[in-house]
């Protein structure tokens, strides 16, 4: 038996003689000369593994691994090691979730419709808007989409984005800018780190946008660039982390238009970087501009709650090159871990998690700065994660920094250049281990650093 | 059956245009609703902007389709049917009665471009 | 079996506020409220506070209105939906692979980064092409990729008079969708009556504003492009490149290769070809192949070998740029490697053989009960239309796919391609069992015979679901989008 094919090769021939076919013939239409032949030739392992040797091929390959479980990570950047609660994989684990297809025919996927339905509904709780889609791609996509949405809405073809942006997200609009004709602007951060005092003016701008907590993890004044975009008839465009909307004010409380950021910290493993789950929320007047599918609410024939997927016109399946983007498979199954997540946490788990995080990131930046090897980069507040600079007497590079602290099992952060550091804990980081960490760096850099 | 009202004109793509003056009332025929089926949203583009004969002004979408509205003629959009915001059903139920657009027409002479009655029953008969 | 799942956001708070999932905070707390000032949340998020055995009881519940491809045949033409093997889940969930970090040094992600090496060369063997990029993150993102490659292609050739992207008219909606997002302009190619590209459209299509074609083979109607030579001969004689998207690639495995049917970039839906679970809609992973001379444009970064060391290159500086942060969605190239090494070449040439078959053997069960558009053998799946029943019994597309929910089978996908009126897309794939096809086939002629004796059964199925038919017109027309 090959693999997971239920009928053998002999009954396969004998099903299709029933029917006049032929097995060898199946394949006619596929001309001679573009037919492969001699499979042997390729550079392909011919014969199947067992189920006993794939375990075996893909532990050898994740043992070979360092773990951030094993390992003490201050990596972030991005991507966050938040604790993940054991109902998660229990339930995105079951097959009904797992194995289904987009919810086309809603009477047989209502868990499905319902788990959209809820997780819409989380998302516009947390950021304080009025509609929210069912996933994008990830962070980086979703904020490019973003601001496509906001050049449909507005029909502008330019948008000012800050340098606070994670590089990745900045990277990725620029992709879809540049591939699409559109226009990206960065603007350089002011000396607190933030982007205060650096938008641009003029009304042909789409958008304005801005990331809190940003790349250095410093709280934004999105206040400010409410007030500057709608200035400047544009709209006002946030990627925030959805654990921080736990200790800090929505983006809808400020006015923002869009809404957009990477969920993953919301119950998905880390994954070496995907899959990820992005969100993307708008201001009600945006919905028919959205990319993406949406679930409704409605009524089936007997007046019962249903869900179907809804406002599909904008969708390439109906409008095709017309539609508001090209997106269709999502990422439904990590926006139910992400609801999941919400759903057995709360607003007073969620609440514990970001202070706890914002806490230690506190503390460990404080831990730092007294060892008197290191300074502030920005002296603004933080969330989860911070810069810090490595003083100019120390004669290591944050890179070797690193490197070192690899040989005791540490991880450092990212080196951001020679001299800065970025580094990110969450609630799972124990005082103890920062404490270790610390007095690691402090020993390195006494018998490196002076060297 | 498909009603076609002859007190209008009408474009291939399935507007109706009905002239007062200078000013004119723009909706999709009949037709065009029962393609469509139950319509579920109607948009039109800003009033005051200008458009030239052919260029989209708005959409109009039902569940499972989504259909371009074109301009029949050059004119400025005085005005959008703002019920049809909340009942975009009206349409659906008399698409003659219920205009999408008003708008004052820049260029008169464009109403001999436009279908009548038996030109468009024939660009009805083709589909 | 409960029926009615209340929305999470009704159920009753009465649990402790206290998170039992983390350990007490460690550290101390600084005044949050004196430390963010005005940007402190006086207010929390309106998210309940509930019980874990409440949020379990609401999931599970919420499952069991859900049909996966383990409740029975899923005949979801195009989307291909295969039995996903549970070993491939347990690998993905492996700590080794979980818990690694996208930023962590090279030195400590060797597993990781090997994994990505070894499958893009099997990807490259298996397609014909000479190297893929791991970015994209599902088969229509793919599509943008390999489009912005072909523009950039273009430009850096200084040839920018190429704004045509030319796509069939039986194509997907995200090819158009994918094409107008980097800025082409959209030409669509006719059909011919045999339910394939008319090549003297094509022909007449090609001049040397023409940037490239995007074709499916199989094409949405499960036949094989016979000319498919032909047609990438023409658009490179006119200076185009030649789009291959993968679709329907499963039917295809270790019979022909795109590479061989002379297309320059190509994507794959890893869920379709290689049996990722597809998550309800996500998420996916779409793999993109090029030829060498598209080469320099992938996105970044690309895995390579340096020195028996693996290593992620961001230095490519005529790429198209990143599409998605980090690498892509390892997560789903650990399913995708487990399967094609559970396989095998041979395997996988089983796999083509197996889908083809199953899809001939059900369309001759089924043809003296539905219209087929096109009488043409198929590829792993086809297209009958309920054209006959809605003419004869007033019985739509939609009550005949309705009816097989209450017979317990996922229906087709219906209403697609657009170019079939009533179309039902059938696909079994290469896992539907013996005795899920014969059920399949008794399903239908039961069906087709319903529709003249009782067509009313149709019209007001399902019966024995959840829900009955949704008002997706209200849903539409007062959009309730949020609780």
């Amino acid at each position: 038996m090959s693999g997971y094919i239920p009928i053998n090769r002999e009954k396969r021939s004998e099903l299709l003689e029933s029917v006049g076919i032929k097995l060898e013939n199946i394949f006619d239409s596929i001309p001679d000369d573009i037919k492969l032949k001699n499979i042997e030739n390729l550079n392909l392992p011919m014969e199947g593994m067992s189920e006993s040797e794939i375990v075996e091929a893909l532990s050898e390959l994740a043992e070979r691994n360092k773990r951030v479980d094993q390992y003490d990570s201050y990596l972030g950047a991005g991507f966050y090691d938040h604790y993940i609660p054991a109902v998660i994989n229990h339930i995105i684990g079951r097959q009904e979730f797992l194995t289904s297809y987009t919810p086309y025919q809603a009477e047989m996927s209502q868990g499905t419709l319902q788990a959209i339905f809820e997780w819409q509904s989380y998302i516009c709780r947390l950021t304080g808007l009025d509609v929210s889609n069912s996933s994008m791609y990830d962070g980086a996509s979703a904020a490019a989409e973003a601001l496509l949405l906001a050049c449909r809405q507005t029909r502008k073809e330019k948008v000012w984005v800050s340098e606070g942006l994670n590089p990745e997200y900045i990277e990725t609009i620029k992709t879809y800018f540049e591939s699409g004709g559109l226009e990206v602007e960065i603007g350089k951060l002011n000396e607190q780190g933030t982007s205060a005092g650096t938008y641009p003016e003029g009304n042909d701008y789409a958008a304005f946008m801005i990331q809190s907590p940003n790349f250095f993890g410093i709280v934004e004044d999105q206040a400010e660039l409410v007030e500057t975009a709608h200035m400047n008839k544009a709209m006002a465009v946030v990627s925030a982390d959805p654990i921080s909307l736990g200790l800090l004010k929505k983006p809808g409380d400020y006015g923002v238009d869009i809404a957009c950021g990477e969920a993953q910290p919301l119950g998905v493993p880390l994954n070496f970087g995907g899959p990820a789950v992005g969100y993307l929320a708008a201001k009600n007047r945006l919905l028919r501009k959205m990319p993406g599918r949406i679930a409704g609410l409605t009524k089936d024939s007997e007046g019962k709650q249903a869900i179907v997927l809804t406002i599909q016109a904008r969708e390439q399946h109906i409008r095709r090159e017309k539609a508001t983007s090209n997106i269709c498979t999502n990422q439904a199954l990590l926006a139910t871990a992400a609801t999941i997540y919400l759903a057995l946490n709360g607003k007073s788990g969620l609440k514990e998690v970001a202070e706890q995080s914002a806490a230690k990131a506190i503390y460990l930046e404080q831990a730092l700065l007294a060892t008197g090897y290191f300074e502030k980069v920005y002296d603004s507040p933080f969330f989860r994660e911070f810069a810090i600079r490595l003083k100019d007497e120390i004669n290591l590079t944050t890179n070797d920094l690193n490197n070192k602290l690899l040989e005791k099992e540490i991880i450092g952060g990212v080196a951001l250049d020679d001299r800065i550091w970025l580094l990110a804990v969450t609630e799972k980081k124990s005082k103890e281990k920062m404490d270790q960490f610390v007095a690691n760096v402090v020993n390195i850099i006494l018998e490196e650093g002076s060297k | 059956m498909i009603e076609i009202k002859n007190d209008r004109y009408y474009a291939e793509t399935h507007e109706w245009i009905l002239f007062e003056d200078d000013i004119a009332y723009i909706g999709i025929t009949d037709f065009a609703q029962s393609e469509l089926g139950d319509i579920v949203y109607v948009e039109s583009e800003e009033e005051g902007e200008l458009f030239e004969q052919g260029e989209i002004f708005g959409s109009v979408e039902s569940v499972k389709m989504a259909s371009d509205l074109y301009m029949p003629i050059d004119g400025e959009i005085l005005e959008f049917n703002e019920i049809l915001a909340d009942e975009p059903e009206l349409i659906n139920e008399d698409a003659y009665e219920n205009w999408i657009i008003k708008v004052k027409v820049t260029n008169p002479d464009q109403q001999n471009d436009l279908l009548g009655v038996k030109e468009y029953q024939a660009v009805i008969d083709e589909e | 079996m409960i029926q009615e799942t209340p929305l999470i956001f009704d159920l009753p708070q009465n649990a402790d506020k206290q998170n039992r999932l983390i350990k007490a905070c460690d550290v101390k707390k600084p005044d949050f409220k004196e430390y963010y000032q005005e940007d402190y949340a006086e207010t929390l998020p309106d998210i309940p506070d509930l019980a874990e055995i409440q949020v379990v009881r609401h999931f599970t519940n919420m499952s069991s209105k859900n049909f996966g491809v383990e409740n029975g045949p899923y005949i979801l033409g195009s989307c291909t939906m295969k039995y996903n093997p549970k070993i491939n889940e347990d690998m993905a969930a492996l700590p080794g692979f979980n818990n690694t970090h996208p930023l962590q040094p090279s030195e400590t992600v060797q597993g990781n980064l090997e994994l990505l090496y070894r499958l893009e060369i099997l990807l490259n063997e298996i397609f014909g092409m000479d190297a893929f990029t791991f970015q994209p993150s599902a088969g229509a993102h793919g599509e943008l990729v390999g489009v912005m490659m072909i523009k950039a292609y273009h430009q850096a050739r200084q040839d920018t008079k190429r704004k045509i992207m030319l796509i069939p008219d039986s194509a997907h909606g995200t090819n158009p969708a994918s094409a107008a997002m980097a800025e082409f302009d959209i030409r669509e190619v006719k059909s011919n009556q045999h339910g394939r590209v008319d090549l003297d459209d094509l022909k007449n299509k090609l001049d040397d504003t023409v940037a490239g074609i995007m074709l499916t083979n199989p094409n949405t109607l499960g036949i094989f492009e016979d000319e498919v030579k032909e047609m990438t001969d023409l658009v490179h004689a006119a200076g185009g490149l030649c789009y291959y998207d993968g679709a329907n690639a499963n039917a295809i495995l270790m019979q022909t290769r795109p590479g061989d049917m002379g297309f320059d970039v190509v994507h794959l839906n890893v869920h379709k070809t290689f049996s990722t679970p597809h998550g309800g809609g996500g998420p996916g992973a779409g793999p993109v192949g090029v030829k060498d001379i598209l080469k320099p444009f992938l996105p970044t970064p690309v895995v390579e070998k340096k020195n028996d060391q693996f290593v992620l290159d961001h230095d490519l500086p005529q790429s198209i740029g990143k599409v998605r942060a980090f690498t892509g969605s390892f997560g789903i190239y650990i399913r995708t490697y487990a399967y094609i090494l559970t396989y095998g070449a041979e395997g996988l040439k089983e796999v083509s053989e197996a889908a083809v078959a199953n899809a001939n053997y059900l369309l001759e069960k089924l043809r003296n009960h539905y219209e087929l558009p096109f009488d043409v053998p198929p590829m792993h799946e086809f297209v009958i239309t309920g054209q006959k029943q809605k003419k004869e019994n007033g019985v739509k597309t939609t009550d005949i796919a309705k009816r097989l929910i209450d017979l317990g089978f996922h229906p087709p996908t219906v209403y697609f391609p657009l170019i079939v009126p009533e179309a039902m897309m059938i696909e079994p794939t290469e896992t539907e069992t013996e005795e899920g096809l014969e059920g399949l086939v008794s399903a239908f002629i039961q069906i087709a015979k319903e529709a003249k004796s009782d067509p009313d059964l149709l019209k007001t199925s399902p019966h024995h679901m959840p829900i009955r038919r949704p008002d997706e017109t209200l849903a539409a027309r007062k959009p309730i989008l949020k609780a």
